[in-house]
């Protein structure tokens, strides 16, 4: 809810405008409250439930985004609502909604996925600057990929290191549209954009723009990725073995799943 | 009737070998080739990746000191990076990188001599292979066994301190480090890791004295064996600090003659092509370094533990200093050409390693935190080092966006490509000549000459007495007349 909403009221659940918009829902079982027109990755993390995500993500101060991102590309989220298969990022959530999410059934499809991913990409993580940092070998982590069920697709990819402050490789890239939708010039104006369709899809990057972003820009570029394809030029690999993102806790652990571990009530901050 | 023997496969880090024995009619050696299908993939692959991911690729071309490429790769990009040729980092960044090198050094010799060659010396080499194995070791050498093992965690920590990990870490980037060392760390290196006593600088000095200890005993009783066995005499080449010391991590390029004589004198390390050329040969995928001015015939040296003791002055610790002079006393002040006397050099340098790494932690530097610096970027960028098993020569080309373009490495084991394969010949004639029945002491004593200049996965495997080898007794029409395999 934002500012002007609130006109500068105590913003907290006791409010009666908030009170009324809540709804009730179901997921794994545990009954969660959430406000209307969140999705059910939103009320579910608020809940304190892990729902995986590789394209979607939250407007925080880690982010560094004013608004949630969900572009629903990568299907990783996929869950079940009152019995059909849906992206749990794009599906918003309604009165009485049973989701169903951290079962055997969708985990080995979320696994799926991140395999998929893995075969279609040219994935090296040894060398990779995002390894322990990179969403999708985190993913590969939780869900425990070992052999690959799939060929690999050696499928030839680029690299684009025309920019200056930046450095795409089409080896890594998930086509997951983050950097798209959040990685803007001041007037609005994308800096990466998709091109082609199907398999031919890519990433191309406004030459002109891309010229000169900030330093910051740029940094926000390679945070915003969820996975190695966004590197800054230059300097890499200056984060120590210990201090990477997913060194202490893997991913999702900070919100625990819902196989008898949930944060009783969840988060209400 | 003329035969032919292979033994093969000879399984190495780089890939796969070979050797192949040619007798002729009377079961004289006529000549002998150590084939190494050495994986030369990463000067191809390297290409068109981001020249910061260098140091983090190229380690994996080795599994025993992926270290030692790891900070070639980085000399590099320092100079890439306008940070200077090795000497111009931050005191904090060069002594890091030293430490994590010295940890290295001393973890690779420690697994090199008790792991690999101790077996065959403690046994000898035609004993049962039941019991000439590190299994061998451990059950009748029990103490020994141990600070074996705990020489090698301790050399494995110091590298996960400064490098991240155990193995394949990314301590080193271009211009730098990406860490200090922590003082718990500092305190715990220095007293003993986990608080054990065992796991401190003094008993890693303390042992690796005594390890030397053993070797020089050993010597006294196989004198004839140590000295004789695959001795052959040779140019030798390594990096030495300006002044004549030795020195493991950054140096000018020198090299002597047989009798000592000054042939590379003193030569920037950038300046690597002036010195060393490569000859292809059509039998082997490795190529044979040489030094230029002499031509592939003459040229050819030795580098590693034994060629840097011939090479250097002095060496810049008191302990290691004293076992130096009683090596060159040895041989009067001339190079030393007996490749058993790689293991001697090698423990010398273990206890060099030793001294230097309490020397470095007691070093307040290493807690600075000045990590990187870095001046105007260039196109190119050279970084050479003494890696356990010998000289490493790094050389990349850049483009304007930062792609690497081309990738040239000479590794130690190419730097001893030739002296290998003369060490394998020597062996093969010593024991073949006369015979014509392969037996197993035979097969390990050509690999007992390998291993003096070169560990491998294989000697790794035989160590457990199971090495996987072929020999095969070839006749002039190429019938195969006799075949002996193990491990496989
Ligand atoms: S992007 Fe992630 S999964 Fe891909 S190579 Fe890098 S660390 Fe591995
Ligand atoms: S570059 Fe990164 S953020 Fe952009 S689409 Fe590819 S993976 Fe997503
Ligand atoms: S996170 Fe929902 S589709 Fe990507």
């Amino acid at each position: 809810m934002s500012e002007d909403m609130n006109g500068g009221m105590d913003n907290t659940l006791t409010d009666p405008l908030s009170s009324t918009n809540l709804m009730s829902l179901t997921i794994d079982g545990q009954e969660i409250q959430a406000e209307k027109g969140q999705t059910i990755v939103q009320a579910a993390q608020k809940n304190g439930i892990y729902i995986p995500t590789l394209c979607a993500l939250h407007a925080d101060k880690e982010s560094g985004l004013k608004h949630d991102l969900a572009p629903g590309t990568c299907r990783i989220c996929t869950v079940k609502a009152n019995g059909r298969t849906t992206a749990a990022c794009t599906t918003p959530i309604s009165q009485g909604l049973v989701v169903e999410n951290d079962t055997p059934e969708l985990n080995d499809l979320r696994k799926t996925i991140v395999e998929l991913l893995f075969v279609e990409g040219n994935h090296f993580c040894p060398s990779c600057e995002k390894s322990g940092s990179c969403d999708l070998q985190a993913l590969a982590y939780r869900y425990q990929m070992l052999t690959p069920r799939f060929h690999y697709a050696f499928t030839p990819r680029k690299v684009n290191a025309d920019m200056p402050k930046l450095l795409w490789d089409g080896n890594r890239c998930i086509l997951c549209r983050r950097c798209v939708l959040a990685i803007r010039t001041e007037e609005g104006e994308p800096l990466f954009v998709f091109a082609n369709r199907g398999d031919k899809s890519t990433i191309t990057v406004d030459t002109e723009l891309i010229q000169d972003i900030s330093e910051e820009l740029a940094q926000q570029a390679m945070d915003i990725c969820p996975v190695g394809a966004i590197i800054r030029k230059g300097k890499g690999f200056d984060t120590p073995f210990g201090q990477r993102k997913y060194d202490h806790s893997p991913i999702g652990s900070d919100t625990a799943c819902s196989s008898g571990e949930n944060k009783a009530g969840g988060e209400k901050s | 009737m003329a035969q032919k023997i292979t033994i093969e496969p000879v399984t190495r880090v780089e890939g796969h070998g070979k050797v192949t024995i040619h007798l002729d009619d009377n079961h004289q050696v006529t000549e002998s080739r150590l084939h190494i299908v050495e994986f030369r993939g990463f000067e191809r692959f390297v290409c068109g990746r981001p020249f910061w991911e260098a140091p983090v690729l190229v380690q994996r071309l080795c599994g025993i000191c992926p270290v030692s490429h790891h900070l070639a790769a980085a000399k590099a990009m320092d100079m890439l990076v306008g940070a200077g040729d090795g000497n111009g980092l931050t005191p904090v960044a060069e002594k890091m990188r030293r430490l994590m090198h010295y940890g290295q050094i001393f973890q690779s010799h420690v697994l090199h001599f008790f792991h690999l060659a101790s077996p065959d010396l403690l046994f000898g080499m035609d004993a049962d292979p039941e019991r000439r194995n590190v299994i061998g070791v451990i059950l009748e050498h029990p103490e020994l066994a141990k600070q074996a093992v705990l020489m090698r965690k301790y050399g494995q920590e110091i590298i996960a301190a400064t490098a991240g990990k155990k193995i394949h870490g990314t301590g080193a980037i271009p211009g730098g480090i990406n860490k200090n060392l922590s003082l718990e760390d500092r305190d715990a290196f220095l007293n003993g890791i986990n608080g054990n006593p065992d796991l401190s600088a003094d008993k890693m000095i303390e042992w690796s004295e005594a390890a030397l200890a053993l070797l020089l005993d050993y010597h006294s009783s196989h004198t004839e064996f140590l000295d004789g066995f695959a001795a052959f005499s040779s140019n030798h080449l390594s990096l030495v600090r300006p002044d004549g010391a030795l020195d493991l991590y950054h140096g000018i390029i020198r090299a002597v003659d047989p009798e000592g004589k000054r042939i590379v004198n003193d030569v920037d390390s950038r300046d690597y092509l002036d010195v060393v050329e490569e000859e292809v040969r059509s039998w082997s995928y490795m190529k044979f370094p040489y030094i230029k001015e002499l031509g592939p015939k003459e040229g050819w040296y030795r580098v590693g533990p034994l060629a840097r003791l011939n090479v250097c002055d002095f060496i810049p610790s008191p302990k290691a200093q004293a076992a130096f002079e009683q090596f060159r006393a040895y041989t009067k002040g001339k190079p030393n050409h007996m490749s058993m006397h790689y293991h001697w050099a090698r423990l010398i340098e273990t206890l060099h390693a030793a001294e230097m790494m309490k020397e470095l932690l007691l070093d307040p530097d290493l807690q600075g935190t000045d990590l990187v610096i870095k001046g105007e970027r260039c196109g190119e960028g050279i970084g050479l080092l003494e890696a356990p098993r010998g000289t490493l020569f790094h050389h990349y080309q850049v483009n304007e966006q930062d792609l690497i373009t081309m990738c040239n490495l000479i590794v130690s084991t190419t730097n001893n490509n030739e002296p290998m394969n003369r060490a394998v010949n020597s062996a093969a004639v010593a024991q073949m000549t006369g015979k014509a029945e392969i037996t197993e002491p035979m097969m390990n004593a050509v690999e007992v000459a390998i291993r003096a200049y070169d560990p491998c996965l294989s000697c790794a495997t035989h160590a457990m007495g199971q090495m996987p080898l072929e020999v095969t007794l070839y006749d002039a029409a190429g019938a195969v007349v006799d075949q002996q395999r193990k491990g496989m």
